[in-house]
């Protein structure tokens, strides 16, 4: 445990708490405008899934466009137990992330052996069937959709979101983490060094599944309402363009993806008429003037801090 | 009993039968030589030997067990590991990370411990780096450990590949044209690095090459294939006199 609290990871941890407190005072005080709660619990929920994402499509280089699907499975998993089945939200969070580990195992297996387009599109559908599928399903509500209390607050939310990053870094940050590295770098050459190829795509994709299952519990226990419209391919875009904005391949670049795109979303209600077309001009000047997204591949580091030679030990957490 | 054992393999494409009824036998410590004129079936035989490709037919044992079925990261954990022809580093990772991608398949951490960073991954990294080091130093690509892959040199991308190759802890090692691209300087260097890691890490090495300084410098004994048939073998001295190698190469005229 000694490595856990090395001075870099408590800076991080100090600078992570200040955040939570700033924020938590400030609802506490009551001058939080409540827009600007959205604005913040929408961060947070992709930030979950922009970088659960770019472990699939960064770390592991699989193509996939079914993150809404993983999401809404998430969602009315955990809706389920805690509307349904009057459970508490802790049991439903973790319930919803797991079903949507188990559609990512299953879905992974089979389709894990496509490569590149082929796998987009097969993971493209996989994600409109599990729209449909629950727009066909009555007790859930259907096209209507069903409602939730809302029981997610900031103290769940950010939490749980910087438990969900610390455990990608972490993973990332291991030897599993390079080997799925490695079958991006060079499938062939990662196999012959002795990485088991198949193992290690399925797992960043199921993990990368298990996220999005829980930041779609998150969503669904904050939005009153979950519907299968909100899961459509569209939804798997926006997670797809925050990654690639942030730069594919980085955490740090999938958290500020997260944060510029929702923040610009949010900034561009007041026109609607307007917004998209200003996104995507926004998205075709980044593409042409910064192809590999805001961060490149780089992540943040805090290393400075750190001793000399500390280096390995010097992730955060 | 040797440690490779090679028996009537053959390979077809389709209707292209790229090899047929090879039989090579390799023994504990020998350094053998696979040559042969372009499209003669050198590397195919490579990639069936590491479970790229299907054989078609044959057999081939491996210290006395059968490879046929096996996964090319099954093949690498049963002691056998390549180098490409054309360089396959993971050119965006650092020198070092490529070496430990290597270790990756003996190190005894989960990704349980990984996850939550429990002690065994701190002692699992600690020695990763430290293997990772003591082998870079062998290799003289120390003080470029944190460079990364794509920026070195041509000649260091291929030392760093045969390094990379070395630390899956192979009793074999398959070169495949390690010196391609090199010059006269720098394969002599390369014969006498290939010379001292087979003494250093006791391994047994069969390579591919179409430099004739070197095949005929380093090797012991030497398969000459062409057209997917082996058409000769023996030591370097009677493959220079073999007729049937020199048509091959020459064309029959010379002969």
């Amino acid at each position: 445990m000694r490595n856990w609290f090395n001075r870099k990871n408590s800076i991080t941890l100090l600078g992570i708490v200040l955040l939570y407190a700033v924020v938590q005072g400030l609802i506490v005080l009551d001058i939080m405008p409540p827009f600007y709660m959205l604005t913040l619990i929408l961060i947070c929920i992709y930030i979950i899934l922009s970088t659960s994402l770019n472990l699939i499509n960064g770390i592991a280089g699989q193509f996939s466009v079914g993150h809404a699907g993983f999401m809404a499975v998430g969602a009315y998993v955990s809706a389920m137990i805690t509307v349904l089945l009057k459970g508490p939200l802790i049991l439903g969070l973790l319930a919803g992330a797991t079903g949507a580990a188990l559609a990512g195992l299953i879905v992974g297996l089979p389709t894990l052996r496509l490569k590149g387009d082929y796998l987009a599109i097969a993971t493209l559908g996989f994600g409109e069937i599990v729209r449909i599928v629950f727009l066909n399903m009555d007790f859930v509500g259907g096209a209507a959709g069903l409602t939730l209390p809302k029981q997610i607050t900031w103290s769940w939310a950010f939490p749980l979101m910087v438990l969900s990053v610390i455990l990608i870094k972490n993973f990332v940050g291991s030897t599993h983490g390079r080997a799925c590295i490695s079958i991006r770098e060079n499938e062939i050459a990662a196999e012959s060094m002795g990485v088991n190829t198949t193992k290690y795509k399925v797992m960043a994709f199921t993990m990368g599944a298990f996220f999005a299952g829980l930041a779609g519990g998150i969503y669904a226990n904050y939005m009153y309402i979950i519907q299968p419209g909100t899961f459509s391919f569209l939804k798997s875009f926006d997670i797809l363009v925050m990654v690639v904005l942030g730069g594919l391949g980085s955490i740090s670049g999938a958290i500020v993806g997260a944060i510029v795109y929702t923040f610009i979303s949010a900034l561009l209600t007041g026109i609607p008429e307007w917004r998209l077309v200003i996104t995507a001009v926004f998205l075709i000047v980044m593409m042409m003037f910064r192809p590999t997204g805001i961060m490149g591949t780089k992540e943040f580091s805090l290393s400075f801090l750190g001793k000399k030679g500390d280096k390995n030990a010097a992730s955060k957490n | 009993m040797p440690l490779l054992k090679i028996e009537n393999l053959s390979k077809s494409f389709g209707g292209l039968k790229a090899l047929s009824n090879l039989d090579i036998e390799i023994n504990q410590g020998e350094l053998i030589g696979l040559i042969g004129p372009n499209g003669a079936g050198k590397t195919t035989v490579f990639n069936i030997l590491t479970g790229v490709y299907e054989k078609t037919e044959g057999k081939m044992t491996f210290m006395d067990k059968d490879l046929s079925g096996l996964k090319p990261y099954q093949v690498t954990l049963r002691g056998m590991a390549r180098t490409f022809q054309n360089i396959r580093l993971f050119n965006d990772l650092s020198v070092i990370d490529n070496v430990k991608v290597a270790y990756h398949q003996r190190t005894s951490y989960s990704s349980i411990s990984a996850l939550f960073r429990l002690p065994s991954y701190y002692s699992g990294e600690e020695e990763m780096q430290r293997k990772a080091m003591e082998l870079l130093k062998i290799f003289n690509l120390a003080d470029k450990a944190e460079e990364t892959a794509k920026n070195l040199p041509y000649g260091e991308q291929r030392r760093l590949e045969i390094a990379r190759a070395l630390a899956t802890d192979p009793q074999l090692l398959l070169l495949d044209e390690p010196a391609a691209g090199m010059n006269p300087q720098e394969t002599h260097d390369l014969m006498n690095l290939i010379r001292w890691i087979r003494e250093k890490f006791k391994l047994t090495i069969l390579l591919i090459e179409h430099d004739m300084s070197l095949v005929m410098g380093v090797c012991e004994r030497i398969y000459v294939l062409d057209y997917g048939v082996i058409i000769a073998q023996g030591t370097p001295d009677d493959i220079k006199r073999n007729p049937k190698v020199i048509e091959a190469y020459l064309g029959e005229e010379v002969v």
